[in-house]
């Protein structure tokens, strides 16, 4: 099959972009998206010209590196997976499919479909992470967690960061990301100690890094490769009062 | 405790703030309605009901009331606002092709103008509050109760407003299809924004929350409409007999005790 793309190139941060055609011709239906990427590139570098610059890491939908908006949608319109897991069977032959980079001010881009998702790890460090020690492995089943509580840590820690709820959101917004990481420890025993500084702290983080404010459009969710729910964004809000009063 | 100019505090509880204030005025919109339909039983109810308002607790149900919706109203539109201007500001270079992702998206024409709709609203609440609220009600007149007390004729006002111009009417409507608009994404949103959603019952409050929006909206859609077509029903000369057959309706005045 063949599919005329066009892709946003940009040269640098500061650069002009714009996006530029490209046909792809005799591409298997079987091979994933970024294969026909880099099947594109390998002919780019065959004339001489500057392939285009995208990441990936895994290609199995769990590193979270892969990230484009494809056709207006980020990881494409397939959802609940990663760009890297979208096969070329999802598209028709002669097909015109537009790929832009992730755009947000807190994602600033680094060349063409690359962009710098830092912001990410700085909320993160503040707050990710249980810092109490929590000893060594206890015995099985020493401190019974509740299947239901087990299952909803288990749904928010799915969360591997891709930043797709950023890219979707109309508003830029990273609460659903800040949610889901904070969220995550609030039904464990181990995220008790920070369970009330967590909050502040990354939304804090959050706040500073310039992502917009969260409207409900709950368009991250549906974007997100894990389908995480919005309803860890209200989490994070319950969260957030309890520790803004507990502080008080 | 809560420093509002604090950039690291602000966003979360702007939008806690906005919910709250948006809630509480989905409320003061369902205590209106419900207060509107007295219109139907008659000029003494519903004029009785008018001077209830203005005599609870000697006038001063009605200044707290006035106030506190005024702050929230003001609260509600600046920390919404705000969610806008940081809109702007995230977001400096556009996508090329931009389209709603589906599925469990909650994303729609009304979410998407929110800001609109709600600047749209407070241009007919100022409208609204300068025709009703502050009308001359001397010029009105006035209306002898069942119990011998005269009251402002309310009544009179509200029904010759929307039998004298259907231009009036046709804007309450639109108005209040606006406001259809804003409440179909506002309902649910709010209940989002304040943290009571959980995964289970996100789905029925985004539903319900629609369905209240369309309820109220048709609610207040109505009633101009009802006296613009029924001006048989509905006579701002009306003059209730109190002496022969109206004894159901009159009782009803009872509810709203001469203060």
């Amino acid at each position: 099959m063949n599919v005329n793309l066009k892709i946003w190139r940009q040269a640098g941060p500061d650069a002009p972009g714009k996006l530029v055609d490209y046909r792809v011709e005799d591409i298997d239906p079987s091979q994933s998206f970024l294969e026909m990427l880099d099947k594109l590139n390998e002919t780019l570098v065959k004339k001489g010209q500057e392939p285009v610059a995208f990441e990936s890491d895994c290609r199995e939908g769990i590193c979270g590196n892969c990230g484009l908006v494809i056709n207006g949608i980020a990881h494409g319109s397939k959802g609940g997976c990663t760009t890297c897991e979208i096969r070329m069977r999802q598209y028709n032959d002669g097909d015109t499919i537009t790929v832009e980079p992730f755009r947000a001010k807190a994602f600033p881009l680094i060349k063409d479909l690359v962009v710098n998702r830092s912001a990410f790890d700085r909320i993160m460090s503040k707050g990710g992470y249980v810092a109490v020690n929590a000893g060594s492995a206890q015995d099985a089943n020493l401190q019974p967690i509740h299947k239901d509580k087990a299952e909803a840590a288990m749904d928010a820690a799915a969360c591997i960061g891709c930043g797709a709820c950023v890219a979707a959101c109309p508003n830029a917004s990273a609460s659903l990301f800040v949610g889901a990481k904070i969220s995550q420890f609030t039904w464990l025993p181990q995220g008790q100690v920070e369970r009330g500084s967590r909050a502040l702290k990354m939304v804090k983080q959050m706040d500073h890094e310039g992502f917009g404010d969260c409207s409900n459009h709950a368009e991250c969710e549906a974007v997100c490769p894990k389908e995480i729910s919005i309803a860890n964004i209200s989490r994070m809000r319950r969260e957030f009062t309890k520790a803004l009063f507990a502080r008080s | 405790m809560i420093n509002l100019k604090d950039p690291g505090i602000s966003s979360v509880f702007k939008k806690l703030l906005t919910g709250f204030t948006g809630l509480s005025l989905v409320g003061f919109l369902i205590a209106h309605l419900i207060g509107n339909l007295t219109l139907f039983a008659g000029p003494d109810v519903f004029n009785a009901y008018a001077r209830f308002l203005h005599h609870f607790m000697h006038g001063m149900f009605i200044r707290v009331a006035e106030v506190g919706l005024l702050a929230f109203f003001v609260l509600h539109i600046w920390s919404a606002l705000s969610v806008q201007y940081s809109k702007r500001k995230a977001r400096p270079s556009q996508y090329e092709v931009n389209t709603y992702a589906g599925g469990p998206s909650k994303r729609s024409f009304h979410s998407m103008y929110m800001a609109i709709s709600g600047l749209i609203l407070l241009v007919f609440i100022i409208v609204h509050l300068i025709h009703f609220k502050y009308a001359d009600h001397d010029a009105v007149g006035t209306m002898k109760l069942e119990n011998g007390i005269e009251a402002v004729n309310v009544y009179k006002l509200v029904v010759s407003s929307f039998q004298g111009n259907f231009g009036y009417v046709l804007f309450y409507m639109l108005a209040m299809g606006v406001l259809c608009s804003h409440l179909m994404h506002g309902i649910w949103s709010a209940i989002q924004s304040v943290g009571l959603t959980r995964p289970s019952t996100i789905p029925f409050l985004h539903t319900a929350g629609m369905a209240l929006a369309i309820a109220l909206a048709v609610g207040f859609f109505l009633l101009p409409l009802l006296i613009f077509m029924m001006r048989g029903t509905f006579d701002p000369e009306a003059v209730p007999d109190y002496s022969s057959g109206h004894a159901a309706l009159t009782s009803l005045t009872s509810f709203f005790p001469a203060a």
